[in-house]
């Protein structure tokens, strides 16, 4: 053993920033490595809906990876998916409680998806390819980093789909009474399914047109 | 018996997993390059829903839900477990997955070998576990009807992963435009294929 004392590195070192912001734009869970999908469109046809769920993603997200990399050097590998499984699956019920004892209305609209949050793939994959390798406070960085960069995508559809389906925000009313005297009409397909489809597309294409570097190959 | 029919064609067509619900969306995103490959895993997820949803079944009947516990005797009638639905519904799928591909490398390797990959991968795939929250949430009556809920959603999956991986390999020849190359153009043909599966709708079963 050397006794040479490595310099520490201060906590919110460039690296360290940088967990932070790379999932917002290039290498966003929703738009880039497609993590997620599943609750992310599910629950956006509102805006609160979509908060209420970024931020319960956003803790089990911290949370888990934080645990994981605290055991890191004690999981065999082998059953290694089990315990990730475990840990994830105890804060979801964590969240799942206290929604339910708090924001009971919201918690019942969101119904089975926030036990979903469980086989979110953006939660182990991030535990897998992050959290298994790094120290806590790292993995505690990129979890909130990957779930704003997730919570993100969630607000903008969300509050698309609410504004121009119900002609709402939070559920108060902003397009002028006088719009509908005149013969607006909400979209009403924006608050069904498909359309959530098609604003990720949409969002996607916005995106890589202002960032080159992730164009696909045909 | 008619009841039950009912349940397999509303889970197929009605209550389409994929577009009604975007569950599953990971692997049905990641896996549909090919048509071959998302047969394999289509056919791989029939069989675990279809199994793994009478499973729970039984165990939200006898285990989780508030009284349950009554053949255990009178004093565990006020007995509510469903908190723990979550971990004990992924506890089984998980160990389902495990159990089934055993079964399979033993019995017809062939098909393990196609299947391959796939079949650890979908203990994660959210189709799964949201085929079981579902059941739970919507109360059905008797194992049967868990049963064709859960033959059907698979199958439903099923056709939508292989609709897509078809238009895929076709849209290798088209010109997209570049920014939308890929995931883009990916995501508005499954919010199209939605709006087509939207207009059963309207059918009363």
């Amino acid at each position: 053993m050397s006794t040479e004392i490595k310099e520490r590195e201060p906590l919110f070192s460039p690296k360290n920033m940088k967990l932070l912001t790379t999932p917002l734009n290039l290498s966003n869970p929703i738009t880039v490595q497609v993590l997620g999908i599943c609750s992310a469109l599910a629950v956006t046809a509102k805006l609160m809906p979509a908060i209420v769920m970024s931020i319960s993603v956003l803790v089990v997200m911290a949370a888990s990876n934080v645990v994981i990399s605290l055991l890191r050097n004690g999981i065999p590998p082998r059953i290694r998916i089990i315990v990730q499984l475990v840990v994830i699956a105890t804060m979801v019920i964590l969240v799942d409680q206290v929604l339910k004892a708090f924001v009971y209305d919201v918690s019942k609209q969101l119904s089975v998806f926030v036990g979903l949050i469980i086989t979110n793939c953006i939660i182990m994959g991030r535990l897998e390819a992050f959290a298994m390798a790094n120290k806590p406070w790292p993995a505690f960085l990129d979890g909130i980093g990957n779930a704003m960069g997730y919570g993100i995508i969630l607000i903008i559809i969300a509050f698309f789909r609410e504004l121009l389906g119900s002609g709402t925000i939070f559920d108060f009313r902003v397009i002028p009474q006088g719009a509908y005297d005149f013969g607006y009409v909400n979209n009403g397909l924006m608050i069904l399914p498909p359309m959530a489809l098609i604003t990720v597309g949409v969002i996607i294409w916005i995106q890589r047109y202002y960032t080159r570097e992730l164009i696909e190959e045909n | 018996m008619q009841e039950i029919f009912n349940i397999f064609i509303k889970s197929i067509f009605i209550d389409n997993m994929v577009f009604a619900y975007f569950l599953g969306m990971c692997s049905y995103l990641a896996v549909s390059k090919t048509v071959n490959t998302s047969v394999g895993l289509g056919l791989a997820v029939i069989f675990v829903l279809g199994i793994t949803v009478p499973v729970d079944y039984l165990l939200n009947e006898f285990v989780l839900k508030e009284g349950a516990m009554a053949w255990l005797g009178p004093e565990f009638v006020d007995v509510d477990l469903s908190f723990l639905s979550f971990i004990l519904f992924i506890a089984i799928i998980a160990s389902m997955v495990q159990l089934v591909e055993m079964i399979v490398e033993k019995f017809s390797p062939a098909l393990y070998a196609s299947l391959g990959i796939f079949l650890p991968l979908i203990a994660v795939n959210c189709a799964i576990l949201g085929g079981s929250l579902f059941m739970q949430e919507r109360e059905y009556q008797n194992i049967a009807e868990a049963t064709s809920f859960g033959l059907g959603s698979g199958v439903g999956w099923f056709l939508a992963i292989v609709g897509i991986a078809a238009i895929r390999e076709k849209i290798r020849y088209s010109n997209v435009p570049p920014a939308l190359r890929g995931l883009g153009i990916t995501f508005i043909i499954t919010g199209l294929m939605g709006i087509a599966f939207m207009s059963f709708l309207g059918i009363k079963l």
